[in-house]
């Protein structure tokens, strides 16, 4: 998946926050809460409040395809419904880099098809650039732009096709980080 | 509104909503300090005899002295327990997605901690109104004059709170807490019985008691609520909010704080 932007900065990192929207391996939903109240809340952390607020939720929550569950219990929603949930309020402030943080990990194969479903139409739609931690070698398509990292170094960067060659990728994968090891 | 005032808001808003829907946080919150006033300060009424201490200008009930303690117990305990919910949130991930927000941690940990303070308050003052009907009833100024004490003192107690979270790695070492700060903190103070009736028993527990920050917390609020204002108490609930709450910002840095280093660290 391609990378835009460069927008990290250690001397301002509230701009590079501002600029970043985060999806954590763990759930990070207030299951006492709707999730309109969720949402609201997350918009009240990036500084939007009130008709900006409820405007900007009502088109996130559109863009997953969750807007019959704003007055819904967080705790309510299923798997997939959740990391859906927590993509959009990722999305609440408009950033320019979606980072996903093993995403799919805990889904069944329907809610993980959904999730990154969703995210290649994000990516696609919206010109969303995202940046995706992932285990699970499904989800990687030729085309995407895969760097593979193992104990925190670069073993290989550039198109998911291309570093497979003839076989899957997952054997490419094994192959390199076998030789690391 | 500025970003700063939304985000402020946005965060005191989830603290209420959440208090609002845990009914029984309330309701345990209440019981707890009027346990203490309908039955142990009434067996204790006859036994405990209380000279004109300040600030009353006149011999008092034992319930009318115990008051402002339990006040002080509504802060304590809601102190820990947002010790106990930053915990939770570090476990469950959603400090996470607290931190990930552009303002700075100081603001973030501040404003939640704040919140926290005002949804004590409120029950402090709700158990004020109870205490009234059964006859406890502080000059009409005091419940005015109170609320910025008893501010204060809920931040003291809330920064304690966060700080001793940052040192909790998991929900089931929070039993400690229980043992090791609230319980003493709240014995070893002048919430249930005046300092120089404690000087009579041991100078050593009295000399204890005195440096309990828990202590002036108290006696600013008892103060605080017959309109007067004890300086001390002011400037050690002052002191120690300020060093309770700078720990509690170094120790959430994870660069600098008990985190660093550690995997996982930080959240």
């Amino acid at each position: 998946m391609p990378v835009s932007t460069p927008v990290a900065s250690r001397r301002q990192p509230s701009q590079a926050l501002a600029r970043l929207g985060v999806v954590f391996q763990s759930r990070a939903l207030d299951s006492d809460l709707t999730l309109q109240q969720n949402l609201a809340y997350h918009a009240a952390l990036h500084g939007i409040g009130g008709r900006a607020a409820r405007a900007r939720i009502a088109e996130v929550l559109a863009l997953v395809e969750l807007s019959d569950k704003a007055g819904v219990k967080a705790a309510t929603l299923s798997g997939g419904q959740q990391r859906r949930a927590e993509i959009a309020r990722a999305l609440l402030h408009r950033p320019q880099l979606l980072l996903l943080d093993e995403a799919t990990a805990g889904l069944d194969l329907r809610a993980r098809h959904e999730v990154s479903a969703l995210v290649r139409r994000l990516i696609a739609e919206e010109g969303v650039s995202t940046l995706w931690a992932t285990h699970i070698f499904e989800e990687i398509e030729p085309t995407d732009h895969v760097v593979v990292l193992h104990r925190g170094a670069v073993l290989a960067d550039g198109q998911a096709g291309a570093l497979a060659g003839e076989g899957p990728l997952s054997a490419a994968f094994l192959r390199l980080t076998g030789a690391a090891a | 509104m500025t970003g700063w005032t939304i985000a402020l808001g946005g965060i005191a808003t989830r603290e209420f909503l959440r208090f609002a829907k845990q009914r029984e946080r309330f309701i345990a919150a209440l019981v707890r300090p009027l346990v203490w006033l309908f039955i142990f300060a009434a067996g204790f009424r006859s036994v405990l005899g209380l000279s004109i201490t300040p600030p009353y200008k006149t011999y008092v009930l034992y319930e009318v002295y115990v008051t402002p303690g339990l006040c002080g117990m509504i802060l304590l305990f809601s102190g820990m327990q947002s010790s106990l919910s930053m915990v939770y949130d570090r476990e469950t991930g959603a400090m996470r997605s607290l931190l990930v927000s552009p303002y700075p941690r100081w603001f973030l940990l501040g404003a939640k901690l704040l919140s926290a303070v005002l949804v004590a308050v409120a029950q402090v003052y709700a158990f004020l109104l109870i205490a009234y009907a059964w006859g406890i009833r502080p000059p009409a100024l005091g419940y005015l004059t109170v609320l910025p004490a008893l501010v204060l003192a809920g931040l003291m107690l809330g920064s304690l709170g966060l700080l001793i979270s940052s040192a909790i790695r998991q929900l089931e070492n929070f039993a400690g807490v229980m043992n090791f700060v609230i319980f003493p903190m709240f014995f070893a103070s002048s919430a249930l019985y005046p300092l120089w009736r404690m000087r009579e028993s041991s100078v050593l527990l009295y000399q204890i008691c005195s440096f309990n920050p828990f202590t002036h917390a108290v006696e600013l609020v008892r103060f605080a609520l017959y309109g007067q204002l004890d300086p001390l108490s002011l400037a050690v609930t002052l002191g120690c909010t300020v060093v309770f709450f700078g720990g509690t910002v170094f120790m959430y840095d994870p660069a600098k704080g008990l985190w660093r280093g550690r995997k996982g660290g930080g959240s």
